[in-house]
C-alpha cells in the first residue's frame, strides 16, 4: 500500500476543513487541552504528595 | 568497601522474576512497594508507545485521510470520538475487575488502581459526549436525541461520578472503597446496553467501526488512522492509570518504611535497610 495523498490542497483550506472547522478543531481541541491537562495535574499531585511526606520526615527527625 | 557491599536489599525490593510464570508475577506485584519500583521501568515504553501512535493517527487522520463522501470533513471528529469513547468502556470494566479483586482477594493495589482510574475514565466519557455532540450538529443537525447510545453514555458518566463521589463519602477509606466497588460491578449492566444500543433501538448513531467479523466499513487510509488512535489512546491511557496509581500508592503508604526510606534525606538512618549510594532516587521520575 503507498501512502495516501494530503486530503488538502493549502494549508488554509486544512484549517477551514470545508468548513467544518468550529466541529473539528473544538472537538480535536477540547481532547488535546483535557489529555494534556491530566498529565500535568498528575504530575503536580504526585509533586506535593512527595513534598508532603518529605515535610512529615524532616519533622519526625528534628523532633527525635 | 563499596557502598554496594553492606545494603542488601529488602525482599520487597526485588523485582526481578525468581520464579517463572504469571501468577508468581501477578502475586509479587500486587504488593505496593514491589510494583512502586517496578512499574517506573514501564512508563517510558508506554509513553514512547502513546507519543509514536497519537502523532502518527493524528497526522495521518487530519491530513491524509480522504474527505468522507457525505460528512466531508466533520468526519474526523471520529479519530478522537471512537478512542475516547472506546477507553470510557474499557476503562469501566478495569474498574470492575479491580472491584472484584478488591472485594473477594483483598488486594488492596487493585483499589488504588481504581481510584487512579476513574477520573481518567470519567473524562474520556465527558470527551467522547462532546465530541459526539460537536459532530451531530452538522450531521444530524442536532447536538443533542435521547436515544439509546447517547442516554446510556450519558448514565455512564454518572456511574463515574457516582463511583469517585461515593469513595470519598465515608469516615473509612475502606467503607469508601468497598461502596465505590460495589457500584463499580452493578455499573457493569451498562456495559453491554452501550455495546449493543445501536443494534436494540433504532437511532441516528452509527454501527461499530471496528468489530472482530468484518472488515471496517471504510477504506484502509480512513481505518488505519483510526486504529492508531485506538492504540496510542490505550498506551497514554495505561501510562496515566500508572502514574496515578504510583501516586495514590505513595499516599496510602506514606507511613511504611520502604516510602520513608525512598524519600528520607537522611536515609541512612537505618542501617542496612538503604545505604545513600543504593537509594532509589524519585527525581525526574514521573
Amino acid at each position: 500500500m503507498s501512502l495516501p495523498d494530503v486530503a488538502f490542497s493549502s494549508v488554509s483550506e486544512f484549517f477551514a476543513m470545508g468548513g467544518h472547522a468550529l466541529y473539528v478543531w473544538s472537538a480535536w481541541g477540547l481532547t488535546a487541552t483535557c489529555l494534556a491537562g491530566l498529565v500535568i495535574a498528575t504530575r503536580l499531585s504526585r509533586r506535593a504528595v512527595e513534598a508532603d511526606i518529605r515535610r512529615r520526615l524532616r519533622r519526625e527527625s528534628a523532633r527525635s | 568497601m563499596t557502598a554496594d557491599s553492606d545494603s542488601p536489599q529488602a525482599p520487597a525490593r526485588k523485582v526481578r522474576p525468581r520464579k517463572g510464570g504469571l501468577w508468581p508475577w501477578l502475586h509479587r506485584m500486587g504488593a505496593p512497594a514491589t510494583f512502586f519500583t517496578a512499574s517506573r521501568r514501564w512508563l517510558p515504553w508506554l509513553w514512547a508507545l502513546a507519543i509514536i501512535a497519537v502523532v502518527a493517527g493524528s497526522v495521518w487522520g487530519l491530513a491524509f485521510a480522504p474527505a468522507d463522501y457525505q460528512q466531508g470533513n466533520s468526519f474526523r471528529i471520529i479519530y478522537v470520538h471512537v478512542p475516547a469513547a472506546i477507553l470510557a468502556q474499557s476503562c469501566f470494566m478495569l474498574l470492575a475487575v479491580c472491584a472484584l479483586l478488591f472485594l473477594v482477594w483483598k488486594i488492596k493495589l487493585a483499589d488504588m488502581v481504581a481510584t487512579a482510574a476513574a477520573p481518567v475514565g470519567a473524562l474520556m466519557t465527558a470527551l467522547a459526549l462532546f465530541s459526539g455532540s460537536v459532530w451531530g450538529i452538522p450531521t444530524w443537525g442536532t447536538w443533542w436525541i435521547w436515544d439509546a447510545r447517547l442516554t446510556s453514555m450519558l448514565i455512564q458518566l454518572f456511574l463515574y461520578l457516582g463511583v469517585i463521589v461515593l469513595r470519598g463519602s465515608f469516615a473509612s477509606r475502606d467503607s469508601g472503597s468497598r461502596a465505590a466497588s460495589i457500584l463499580a460491578l452493578v455499573g457493569m449492566v451498562n456495559i453491554p446496553i452501550i455495546k449493543y444500543s445501536v443494534d436494540w433501538w433504532s437511532t441516528l448513531h452509527q454501527p461499530a467501526t471496528f468489530t472482530l467479523s468484518e472488515a471496517p466499513p471504510m477504506p484502509a487510509s480512513m481505518w488505519i488512522p483510526l486504529l492508531l488512535m485506538v492504540i496510542g489512546f490505550y498506551a497514554l491511557f495505561g501510562a496515566l492509570v500508572l502514574m496515578r496509581t504510583r501516586v495514590e500508592v505513595l499516599r496510602r503508604e506514606s507511613r511504611k518504611q520502604w516510602v520513608r526510606d525512598l524519600l528520607s534525606p537522611h536515609s541512612d538512618s537505618r542501617p542496612g535497610q538503604n545505604s545513600p549510594a543504593g537509594s532509589v532516587s524519585t527525581e525526574g521520575d514521573h
